[in-house]
């Protein structure tokens, strides 16, 4: 008995500890989220000051989606996010391996990793209004063109599919593409130079290097800024929104998912803005599954797998 | 394993929460609007409005009033004597016997300002008196939303002791009309009416026609076909008539045969009127005789368009649009602009004033109210010092005839020659609680049909994708044969 009592035991500081969090969490963000997802069922909307519902309608929120343009928004923001994501991650390879090249001795590094992380610390939707103004019919970029004599008349980039996927692409990649080069720096530098030592010694060139020990080594962080940047992807908002004055202009082209669902909120329709967050939150869980499974790898050099394979060959 | 499976429940919570936070946080904290407890506090209030100059003494320390920009609150403070002093930020102002008024500005921009409004007038039954809505704005486009009977969130002005037919008998009949709910009680009033003119430049009428002369450029502008012609040389001469389609669609707008949608229906009728705008615009735009460069209003390419360097001939706009829009846009000297008729009469816009429901200070609301839209005088001022167009028939009539209401930034032409038999001939088109969002929808959709990105018939459907967007409770969507 009285060896037992002289066990301390901390575990309820780690409990109090983590409370506040935990409270937060349930009042700011679990409530709602149940709300939302109950209000799915319901038909809950605002037609002027009058409200209408909440009435139960079942799935019928979640069958109208289906029947509506929902899909084409979701390939509208695909489109957006990859015009950005695959220039994205080649320059950030690219950068990143040059960055952390022992034998290039990059001088001022640390100025130009600051320098591309700095369009991530404008608010995206100022950063928006900038390319609003310079790439309008009248803006500085059209009088430029003008006045180098490259076209005769203005250039409406707003005024087509082409031009406004592929502004709405290179801002986000100019806004993210220094938070992957980051990453991707700390993922390289992590790599045991041993490895870059012994297949220099065995004669290996920079390109081989890079394709058969570095880009291997560094997969996981790949699959994580993958994932994480299609789940960004997904909540793509401001950027389209506001270059385009909330339209999704022309003919609904780069209207995205989430600006589909400000479409809905705009008559407070609580009911189908909370099916399509649904929809939103299945895939967005799936994908963080995916990550989960990937950060967590069990065999991280493969050895285990290796090891699997082997036995079965022998066999 | 335990382990594993709590943090990923707690990673895929997290992420449905900034999910849940970014697409209806606000789905919580809405109330349900209470109907009965309105209707009971509205006969509570007209009784109490009776007797407002007794109750002075019992009335709350302070008037809320909601407006979308500052407007309302210059023009306040410019005609209620009983305001002593304004703070630096605009946010409060001290009358006379200390009660204060405080300013709620909230931008019109993605409506912003109704999703205040809203909240403050669905709380207001249980705020506390301090916080009670006193007085707010509307615009034209959404005015029929606030002053519907059944949901009473405006008073009649009559419970506030305003008498319409005495006390505003010399408002223009339209605006008393729009300002009316569905049985024909006024709910609000305004100090402006904004029939619209044609403002066009000066050096470029005498370039082009030999004149500058209002009535000579009135002549050429005076009906469509006349219009056309008239663009057709200008055209010649390297010119533009209108900066883009959107500049004629009040035009068109205003003189609709029926609302957009009928009371009690959940039809949206799109009026004929609208067809014969987008079939005009196609060909005026096809024609050459709008600024290719320019798309829509309200964005930085529609305000070059309005400086020296541009080459559009004429602007659509009241007297608001002349004081607020070209004045600052404009960067030559001034007296470069006239007005003269339009190809028709129409209005575009107007803020009104309405008392919110179960305000705690009925006498100074009423007095506000009668200041800013019922004074003769000082109606007459702010024609005079901010030229805008009042609503006072006498004034407006007395002002077409006095020069010295002439416009140095119209090079002395006096403009109320123009604004005045416009504003006698205006017929409103019937309005609809949906106005705002069809108004906007419309040339939204039928904008990229004008720019040749999609054919027609992907208009309609874009146009009818978006009202029900917008409108849940819409059922159809009739196209005029």
């Amino acid at each position: 008995m009285k060896q037992k009592r002289k066990k301390i035991d901390y575990s309820k500081w780690g409990y109090i500890f983590i409370l506040p969090f935990f409270a937060s969490f349930f009042i700011f963000s679990l409530i709602p989220l149940i709300d939302t997802i109950r209000y799915s069922f319901y038909e809950y909307y605002r037609s002027g000051l009058k409200e209408i519902g909440p009435n139960f309608i079942g799935m019928a929120n979640y069958a109208e989606l289906l029947k509506s343009d929902m899909l084409k928004y979701a390939g509208n923001t695909l489109i957006l996010w990859l015009i950005g994501f695959l220039p994205q991650i080649v320059i950030a390879l690219l950068l990143a391996s040059w960055f952390v090249d022992a034998r290039l001795k990059i001088r001022g590094q640390q100025f130009f990793k600051v320098v591309i992380y700095l369009p991530n610390l404008i608010m995206a939707s100022a950063f928006a209004m900038l390319f609003f103004t310079l790439f309008s019919n009248k803006g500085p970029i059209n009088s430029i063109l003008l006045s180098m004599g490259v076209t005769q008349n203005p250039i409406d980039f707003m005024g087509s599919v082409f031009g406004t996927r592929t502004l709405v692409g290179v801002m986000n990649f100019l806004m993210w593409f220094g938070n992957t080069t980051i990453m991707l720096m700390a993922a390289i530098m992590g790599i045991s130079p041993d490895i870059f030592e012994a297949s220099e010694i065995d004669g290996c060139n920079s390109m081989q290097r890079f394709f058969r020990i570095t880009l291997p080594l560094i997969r996981p962080i790949l699959a994580y800024t993958l994932i994480t940047s299609i789940i960004g992807g997904l909540q793509m908002f401001d950027v389209p929104q506001i270059l385009t004055n909330g339209q999704g202009s022309p003919d609904r082209t780069s209207t995205t998912l989430i600006m589909f669902l400000n479409n809905h909120l705009k008559s407070k329709n609580y009911g189908m803005a909370g099916a399509l967050s649904v929809y939103l939150f299945i895939v967005s869980g799936i994908l963080c599954f995916i990550v989960y499974r990937i950060t967590n790898d069990e065999d991280p050099d493969g050895s285990k797998a290796a090891a699997r394979k082997n036995k079965k060959g022998r066999r | 394993m335990k382990k594993k499976l709590l943090s990923a429940v707690l990673v895929s919570a997290m992420l449905a929460g900034t999910l849940a936070g970014c697409g209806s946080g606000g789905g919580v904290n809405s109330t349900p609007t209470d109907n009965g407890g309105s209707a009971d506090t509205g006969s509570d209030v007209s009784a109490d409005g009776g007797a407002s100059e007794a109750a002075q003494t019992d009335e709350g320390q302070v008037i809320n009033i909601y407006s979308f920009n500052d407007e309302l609150r210059n023009r306040i403070t410019a005609v209620y004597s009983a305001i002593e002093n304004t703070s630096d930020d605009g946010t409060v102002s001290t009358l006379n016997d200390g009660t204060e008024i405080h300013w709620i500005i909230n931008p019109n921009q993605d409506g912003v300002y109704q999703d205040k409004l809203d909240e403050a007038l669905n709380g207001q039954a249980s705020a506390s008196a301090d916080d009670k809505v006193d007085i707010f704005a509307a615009e034209l486009d959404y005015i029929v939303k606030y002053t519907d009977a059944d949901i009473n969130v405006a008073m009649p002005l009559e419970s506030l002791g305003i008498n319409p037919d005495t006390d505003l008998a010399d408002q223009f009949d339209f605006t008393k009309t729009v300002a009316s709910d569905q049985n024909g009680v006024q709910r609000a009033s305004t100090w402006q009416a904004c029939p619209g003119v044609l403002v066009y430049r000066r050096d470029i009428a005498k370039e082009v026609f030999g004149t500058d002369d209002p009535e000579e450029i009135g002549k050429k502008t005076k009906d469509w076909d006349v219009m056309k012609e008239t663009a057709e040389e200008l055209k010649a001469a390297g010119y533009y008539t209108f900066s883009s389609y959107a500049d004629t669609f009040r035009l068109y707008n205003n003189s609709m045969a029926d609302a957009w949608v009928s009371p009690g229906e959940t039809t949206i009728k799109v009026d004929q009127k609208i067809i014969d705008w987008v079939t005009d615009s196609k060909e005026w735009k096809d024609a050459g005789y709008f600024d290719p460069a320019v798309k829509g209003q309200w964005n930085s390419d529609w305000f070059t368009a309005m400086s020296s360097s541009a080459k559009v001939f004429a602007f659509l706009f009241p007297a608001w649009g002349i004081d607020t829009q070209m004045v600052p846009n404009w960067d030559g000297e001034a007296g470069a602009w006239a007005v003269t008729n339009a190809p028709l009469s129409y209005n575009w816009g107007g803020t009104f004033v309405l008392a919110a429901e179960g305000t705690d200070n009925p006498s100074h609301v009423k007095d506000i109210i009668l200041a800013l839209t019922a004074d003769t005088d000082n109606l007459t001022m702010i024609s005079k010092e901010y030229a805008d167009f009042t609503n006072a028939k006498s004034v407006m009539q007395a002002a077409a005839a006095d020069d010295s209401f002439a416009s140095d930034f119209l090079g002395g032409q006096n403009p109320y020659v123009y604004f005045t038999p416009g504003a006698d001939s205006i017929k409103m088109a019937p309005l609809s609680a949906y106005d705002q969002g069809c108004v906007e929808l419309v040339q939204n959709a039928f904008g990229d049909y004008l720019q040749d990105q999609i054919d027609y018939n992907k208009a309609k459907e874009n146009f009818e994708t978006a009202i029900r967007e917008r409108y849940p409770e819409i059922t159809q969507i009739q196209w005029p044969e």
